[in-house]
């Protein structure tokens, strides 16, 4: 109703001054954080602008070619430019998987997140360190524990076969579904521990105040939790999809050599393709795509939230 | 009240907006079950200002939570407007609860909270629009229609809450101490409005308050409750006036209680005075205002001594002991110079307006 306090003068500079304190005292980090974080990004970005060399590494030519083969392949014979299927292939995977990473993580997080937020106090901290168990071991081992799970004669098979759902066993190893097993599994925690954080905040007597206005069962989660909730949602899919789209163990150890996704990709150029600056561009592009990605993620999410009425 | 004797079950009275039927509400199991309820029956009218009233733990809420739905019996029946509605959840009933903590949706404009309730309805567009506007009409808030709530002052949320409650046109409107979050000048303005909001609404209202105050001066009719049972209904002047036992006499209000054996016509007090008082039991009550401080030597004046004087301002507290040791207290008007006269030590006469004792069980 008032407007908001004019500040006085004195006010006014002391809040100018404490501004400059802060610049001054995070210095160091943030010099630290350009060094680290900007340098190795800007090398990548130069060698994406030079020409690949004979044997991997760079010769110091200005060159688009890295760019332009994000997309286009040259013909062997003719030279002539076209559309690489084989890119756009491993593009679309990459985002589908990722999708669907995300929407899986969602569908079992969020039971999960709901639950532990309604334990007691006491249990809600032995549900959480239960959560976080998987990251105390390498992703590497426990992506190869997936695989003991679902390879032809491994436990899941054999204990439908025993039960006698399956009459031969399911060839799930070397597909998406593999992948999206393993990367569902992986990135759970990443979803449940926001949704978590934004359930915890929620206030559980809006739920009565849902039921008693006439709100059914499913309408009171649309139209009152889930919108609550949003900010845990948008933090916890940015933090699934984000390092889905740039797997590279998971995809590498489940869905064998010809289910690549872009972080397989990248690595044949720096490997065995031998074009490093196609790497480099395809890093670069993918992290300027996922920026673009999220922002207009964010914006969507976020828009409803201005009120109306 | 116009009363029909069905032949299948009990009196069903026609203009019932809720009826409880024998309830018990008990959390946990076995031995260890509290009984917040113990087989409670009441009856509020349609279009009344019913409050139940007693201290915390006493089951009022309990029973204004069975009546939404947010629990279910462990035994009896909740009729609404004469429906059987006992297994029914909260949103298949058509009654509206105004939240102690306001339960407001921090994601919606003060609109939408209003609105709410019709949307899940499934109301049209036009409609809803319509009536939240006359909502926000009649609770004064027109101007705040696009706020979002946790901009809104302790008050203004209290009255998006009365909004988005009456809005659906519920049957009856459920209260839960709305307003012990304001401080006291606002409670005393939303007391004036809530009256006035059930009067020209003309829904029934069903109000819980620890407040006896708040309870005498709106309501129609109060159930005092204590320990899980209704102790008494009746209008205010009754409760007051005439309670039924020592509990629902002592919580209303300050009153003497004097030991005492009904004899024809009026009770005995045990130095063999025998007063006039109606009403049977072992217990004499009086109202501290009734008790009327007389010289020594007046005429049936009871002999007591004046332990100390408080003053109040508008009026004066004088402690007293009768000679067999019982403690009263008499509240009489200040005088102009706000000296009443009495000093600790006096020894007095302790007349009783006509009519003011009263015997009542313990």
């Amino acid at each position: 109703m008032s407007p908001p306090p004019r500040l006085s003068e004195a006010e006014d500079r002391q809040r100018r001054a404490a501004t400059r304190n802060g610049w001054l005292l995070s210095a160091p980090a943030l010099v630290l954080l350009f060094i680290a974080a900007s340098g190795p990004l800007l090398i990548v970005l130069v060698y994406s602008f030079l020409t690949p060399g004979k044997y991997g590494d760079v010769s110091w030519e200005f060159s688009t070619s890295g760019w332009v083969g994000i997309l286009f392949s040259r013909d062997i014979f003719d030279d002539t430019l076209k559309l690489a299927d084989a890119h756009l292939t491993i593009f679309w995977r990459s985002v589908k998987l990722s999708l669907l990473t995300t929407a899986i993580t969602f569908a079992l997080g969020f039971p999960t997140a709901w639950f532990i937020a309604t334990r007691p106090p006491k249990a809600r901290a032995l549900w959480l360190f239960l959560i976080t168990i998987p990251f105390w071991t390498n992703l590497l081992i426990r992506t190869f524990a997936i695989t003991e799970i679902i390879r032809n004669e491994g436990i899941l098979n054999k204990v439908l076969l025993a039960i006698g759902v399956i009459a031969a066993p399911l060839r799930i190893m070397n597909t998406d579904t593999a992948v999206l097993i393993g990367m569902a599994y992986v990135y759970l925690p990443l979803m449940v521990l926001p949704l978590f954080a934004a359930i915890d905040r929620f206030d559980m007597r809006l739920l009565e105040a849902g039921y008693d206005l006439y709100a059914s069962r499913m309408q009171v989660l649309r139209h009152v939790i889930l919108p609550i909730v949003r900010p845990g949602i948008v933090a916890g899919s940015i933090l699934v999809f984000v390092p889905s789209l740039g797997a590279y163990v998971t995809p590498r150890v489940l869905g064998g050599g010809k289910n690549m996704m872009i972080g397989n990709f990248i690595e044949l150029q720096f490997g065995q393709g031998r074009n490093w600056p196609l790497g480099a561009a395809l890093s670069i592009a993918l992290l300027i795509v996922v920026m673009l990605a999220m922002l207009i993620y964010v914006r969507a999410a976020t828009k409803e939230d201005t009120p109306h009425g | 009240m116009i009363k029909i004797t069905g032949t299948a079950g009990p009196i069903l009275s026609v203009n019932a907006a809720i009826m409880a039927r024998d309830v018990t509400k008990a959390f946990g199991q076995g031995e260890t079950a509290l009984k917040a309820l113990d087989n409670v029956s009441c009856e509020i009218r349609t279009g009344e200002f019913f409050t139940l009233l007693g201290p915390s733990g006493c089951g009022k809420t309990t029973l204004l939570r069975l009546i939404a739905g947010f629990e279910m019996p462990t035994a009896g029946q909740i009729l609404i407007d004469g429906q059987d509605v006992t297994g029914q959840p909260p949103n298949r009933r058509a009654v509206n609860t105004v939240f102690q903590s306001y339960a407001l949706f921090p994601h919606l404009s003060v609109a939408e909270n209003v609105g709410f309730g019709l949307k899940m309805q499934g109301r049209p567009r036009a409609e809803i629009a319509a009536t939240v506007r006359e909502m926000l009409a009649l609770v004064k808030l027109e101007a705040l229609a696009g706020r979002r709530t946790g901009q809104l002052s302790g008050g203004q949320q209290q009255r998006v809450a009365l909004a988005r409650a009456l809005a659906p046109r519920p049957k009856v409107l459920l209260l839960d101490e709305p307003l012990s979050a304001l401080d006291l000048k606002l409670r005393k303005e939303m007391q004036v409005e809530l009256k006035r909001l059930q009067t020209e609404t003309g829904i029934t209202f069903v109000f819980v308050t620890h407040d006896q105050e708040e309870a005498l001066t709106m309501s129609d009719r109060i159930a005092v409750m204590s320990a899980g049972k209704i102790q008494q209904i009746g209008v205010p002047r009754e409760i007051y006036t005439a309670p039924v036992n020592r509990f629902v006499a002592d919580f209303i209000g300050e009153t003497n209680f004097i030991p005492a054996t009904a004899v024809p016509g009026g009770a005995k007090l045990a130095d063999g005075t025998v007063l006039p008082a109606e009403g049977e039991g072992s217990l004499l009550i009086i109202r501290p205002e009734q008790l009327r401080l007389l010289p020594a030597a007046a005429d049936g004046a009871l002999p007591a001594t004046v332990e100390s004087v408080v003053y109040f301002g508008t009026d004066t507290h004088v402690h007293l002991a009768l000679e067999d040791g019982t403690k009263l207290t008499a509240r009489v008007p200040s005088p102009a110079d706000g000296h009443s006269g009495h000093a600790p030590g006096q020894r007095i006469g302790l007349g009783f307006a006509p009519g003011a004792a009263r015997l009542i069980r313990e």
